[in-house]
């Protein structure tokens, strides 16, 4: 019972709620009985080895997957279950491991996709094009710009967007996300395939989004990139939450450094 | 509905079903090693009735039908060399409609190869009116060919497949392509031997069943709809589930003549197709789990 | 007038202009086929968007071309002389929905009128396409080319079968459209420029509109879908609904091409609905370049043309196969393409690729 008051004072100030979450595939557990939450403004990071089921749990609370138990409350209401548009439409973008950018569309377009949910006009109004669809576009295409312009894109706002180079492709993710106007942010491995100086802009980056009021869920393997920025961490091994706390806290987890037992970062 | 009916229905069923499981087998094959749906299956079976039917005047019969065989297998190989093989990274519609073009060509060569008559391979035992009577029916010794033939048919696959090397490289092609190469296979052939082996098994149960259904430069499109069908309802790729379900829908058409008017027979395959497709894309046959890794 | 409409306006100026030099070389005859080219664009161009942008193939269109054109053909043949007491008839009759005159044969005949089944044809191709497009389109590649091409194949089977739809003789003694202004819309030979404007002008409209409807938020939302569809959805696209809204809209673009060959032909046949239909316009789309709608209206109008006048002889069906082929291997992504034509779509046509090369299964078996 103890645990059960606790979990609902802190319901709360949590914006993201993840309850006993489960899924396997075949016979496998790739989200194994997790349960964690994430309040309102924070960084929160997610680390475990390779299949530790980090981009699973991502598609779970995204909606792509349907979990097999175990509940997920978005700003105190249930979201596990609905498809993946009506959790964007409450407010979660996201990002992807593998790149997912909308091949053949510009740059430009592609954010402008992002700001779907948050523009009018359906089939006949865009037909027609009604004069209040010409305004949304103009709003929609300034305030895309605007984003581009935020991560540092605004020259390639009409370029194909899947000829651009990988970290690039990274970046037009991330604004069509943020054109979600979201208030959690999925944000799966961005730093992966970045160099160094990209990587400490990512960091920069990331905290800006937070600055905007946007909550942050971040699976990284780049270990002192998580560390500096997560103020909470998850670790996940095995499709289990073997530990959660700060950085610090985390680190000296005994239960961590048998996982990442000869990892350096791990160590530092 | 008297018991001698009944059994003429379900031989009769039982005869075009077990073709409907040769053409989803057929798609199975292919589908197996390559991830294509070979719109064209139906056309391999209307060239093999074809072939034969123009040769079997010059020679005997089986000899006919071996031939038959062989050239609709080449026929299949050449295609898939010419219109396949040699793709980079082809993309799923681009296949699609490469194997809707192939079936148009086929079919069109044949309206001019022979023309829009309908013809049929003599029967291969005794004549149109031969029959043999069991349990107070009376069948065409056609109908025990045509199930021996694809009875051994699918038989000598399930061995080649399990037991041969040449086989189980074909399996492994399908399992994980990329390994397969690593092992030292070559993926190409094992593709074009796809298509080999499939035209050649559609050949073949187009020269046993002509002398029944007959043999028409159109009727390949409704035979690959009917084998994609039984190839769905037996979950795709699943050979012992294409047999049942081809036996199956071959009998539910035989009954629904009694009920509803002919013209509407061949509706129902359809319609069991879109409901099936609709509400259950992994088969009947196949546990919805297993199907749900597949990509629809 | 802005840059974007040129394109339009030279379409305009192209359609008056072949009506001008047919009619000073005297070869009017000419139009006839361009009418009837004109009837199959407006099926192809619906088709245009849900293949080449959406990414969704639809071996039915044919299918809704027939249900168009058969409830118009049926609306306007069903005599209802002998059932004028009726109460609907009456109603029909006494709203002014109903033509009265007397056909070819002598017979005084009561039907309705053609606006009746031009909305009912439209209505019906919608409601069908809803039902089917639920849970057909959930499907994806050979799936869905196969579920679709099974739909085509029920309509010609029930076209074929049904005595009441006149078999494999389809309907015929279809009377004109027709229009206001005491003009119809017709086969004869007097009503031949003035049916070809209407038509063209038929063509352009929905051009417009559908060029519209590619450059505006739910065209963005369906390219999207076409370029990745689980991003797409994350992005808060209801993928779904979009996909099912775009299949009813093109369904009902062919049903519309379908009404109106009807009226232009004077009836209509079951092979109207058959496969080798089918799969032109899926041809005729793939040889336009698949996301463009200039391309694929010239492909429509120049392959049409050719084969309505019978330049490929016994080889129609061929021809088609032959197309087929050679563009998916040569230049999957359009002919039209690879030749440089798409100066007019390279800013706001641009469109997905026909074939994005789909990193998605190696992703889910590798790494996810
Ligand atoms: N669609 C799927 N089908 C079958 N197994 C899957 C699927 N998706 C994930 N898995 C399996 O679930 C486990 C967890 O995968 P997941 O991608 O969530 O790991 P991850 O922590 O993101 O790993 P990485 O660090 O490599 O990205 C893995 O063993 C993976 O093989
Ligand atoms: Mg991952």
């Amino acid at each position: 019972m103890p645990s059960r008051f606790l979990r609902k004072s802190r319901c709360s100030v949590a914006l993201l709620e993840v309850n006993d979450l489960f899924r396997s595939f075949g016979g496998l557990r790739a989200v194994d009985q997790v349960s964690f939450t994430v309040p309102n403004g924070m960084i929160k990071g997610i680390i475990g080895p390779n299949g530790a089921g980090k981009t699973t749990l991502f598609n779970l609370i995204a909606g792509s997957l349907v979990a097999e138990s175990g509940t997920i409350f978005f700003d105190g209401r249930p979201v596990s279950g609905l498809p993946p548009h009506r959790i964007a439409a409450r407010g979660i973008a996201r990002t992807y491991q593998n790149v997912k950018i909308f091949r053949q569309m510009t740059v430009l377009e592609n954010v402008m996709v992002g700001c779907h949910q948050r523009s009018r006009g359906g089939f006949l109004a865009g037909m027609l094009r009604l004069p209040f669809t010409v305004r949304e576009e103009r709003r929609v295409r300034a305030r895309s710009l605007e984003l581009l312009e935020m991560l540092g894109l605004p020259e390639v706002a009409d370029q194909d967007a899947s000829a651009l180079a990988f970290g690039r492709q990274r970046s037009v993710e991330l604004a069509r996300a943020l054109a979600l106007e979201p208030r959690l942010i999925l944000l799966d491995e961005p730093a992966a395939g970045l160099n160094i100086r990209e990587t400490v802009q990512l960091a920069q980056t990331v905290r800006s989004i937070r600055d905007l009021g946007i909550t942050v869920l971040i699976v990284e393997h780049d270990m002192s990139l998580i560390m500096d920025i997560s103020d909470e961490i998850v670790v996940l091994d095995f499709g289990r939450k073997i530990a959660e706390g700060t950085a610090q806290q985390v680190r000296r987890d005994p239960e961590v450094i048998r996982v990442y037992l000869g990892d350096e970062d791990a160590e530092g | 509905m008297s018991s001698e009916l009944i059994i003429q229905y379900i031989l009769s069923g039982v005869t075009s079903g077990s073709v409907y499981a040769i053409v989803a087998i057929g798609f199975n094959i292919i589908y197996n090693t390559t991830g294509i749906i070979n719109f064209a299956q139906g056309e391999f079976v209307m060239l093999g009735g074809m072939i034969a039917i123009s040769l079997v005047p010059f020679m005997p019969l089986p000899m006919a039908v071996a031939l038959a065989v062989v050239i609709t297998a080449a026929v299949g190989a050449l295609a898939q060399i010419a219109f396949i093989r040699w793709l980079k990274r082809p993309h799923v519609l681009q296949l699609i409609i490469i194997t809707i073009g192939l079936s148009i060509l086929l079919r069109e060569a044949a309206l001019h190869i022979w023309d829009e008559k309908v013809r049929s391979l003599p029967y291969f035992t005794g004549t149109v009116v031969t029959s043999v009577r069991i349990f107070g029916a009376y069948v065409s010794p056609q109908v025990f060919w045509v199930l021996g033939v694809c009875g051994a048919a699918v038989v000598l696959l399930s061995l080649f497949f399990g037991r041969t090397l040449i086989g189980q490289a074909m399996r492994a092609c399908s399992a994980d392509p990329l390994a397969a190469t690593l092992c030292g296979i070559n993926q190409k052939n094992m593709v074009t031997l796809s298509f080999v082996i499939s035209a050649a098994l559609g050949a073949l149960a187009g020269c046993v069943v002509s002398p029944i259904t007959q043999t028409h430069y159109e009727c390949g499109t409704p035979l690959a709809i009917k084998g994609f069908t039984v190839a769905i309802v037996g979950g795709l790729g699943n050979s012992t589930g294409a047999v049942a379900a081809g036996l199956l829908l071959g009998i539910i058409e035989a009954f629904s003549i009694s009920i509803m008017p002919m013209a509407y027979k061949d509706i129902i395959a359809i319609s069991i197709l879109l409901a099936v497709l609709s509400y259950r894309p992994t088969g009947l046959f196949v546990r919805r789990e297993v199907g749900a890794l597949k990509e629809f | 007038m802005s840059r974007e409409w040129v394109p339009f306006g030279a379409l305009a100026a192209t359609v008056i202009l072949i009506q001008l030099v047919t009619m000073f070389t005297n070869t009017q005859y000419y139009l006839t086929q361009l009418i009837m080219a004109a009837l199959y664009s407006i099926v192809v161009i619906g088709l245009c968007l849900l293949m080449g942008y959406a990414g969704q193939i639809s071996l039915g269109h044919a299918g809704f071309f027939a249900i168009g054109g058969y409830t118009a053909a049926v609306g306007t043949t069903l005599n209802l002389l002998p059932h004028r007491d009726h109460v609907l008839v009456r109603m029909a009759e006494r709203a002014g929905l109903t033509i009265q005159t007397t056909n070819s044969w002598g017979v005084d005949i009561l039907y309705f009128s053609p606006w009746i089944t031009l909305l009912a044809a439209l209505l019906l191709s919608g409601v069908i396409s809803l039902l089917i497009g639920i849970p057909v389109l959930r499907l994806r590649g050979h799936y869905l080319a196969m579920a679709t091409l099974g739909f085509g194949a029920i309509i010609y089977y029930i076209l074929l079968g049904s005595r009441f739809l006149g078999e494999a003789d389809g309907i015929y003694d279809v009377p004109g459209f027709g229009l206001p202004g005491g003009f119809t819309f017709d086969g004869a030979r007097n009503n031949r420029v003035l049916s070809y404007y209407f038509v063209w002008a038929l063509v352009i409209g929905l051009m417009v509109l559908m060029h519209n409807l590619v450059n505006s938020r739910p065209g963005r939302a369906l390219r999207a879908i076409h370029g990745n569809e689980p991003a797409a959805m994350a992005m808060g696209v209801d993928t779904a609904r979009y996909k099912l809204s775009l299949f009813v809209l093109s369904a009902v673009c062919a049903a519309l091409g379908g009404v109106f060959m009807a009226h232009y032909n004077g009836g209509m046949g079951p092979t109207e609905a058959g496969t080798l239909k089918a799969v032109r316009y899926v041809a005729i789309v793939a040889v336009g370049g698949m996301a463009s709608l200039w391309g694929t209206l010239g492909a429509s109008v120049v392959l049409n043309f050719l084969s309505l006048r019978g330049y490929f002889g016994s080889l129609d069906d061929a021809v088609f196969g032959v197309v087929l082929i050679t563009v998916m291997l040569v230049a999957p992504d359009g002919i039209l393409r690879r030749l440089g034509m798409y100066t007019l779509r390279r800013n706001r046509d641009t469109a997905p690729d026909a074939f994005p090369v789909s990193a998605e299964k190696q992703v889910q078996r590798g790494t996810a």
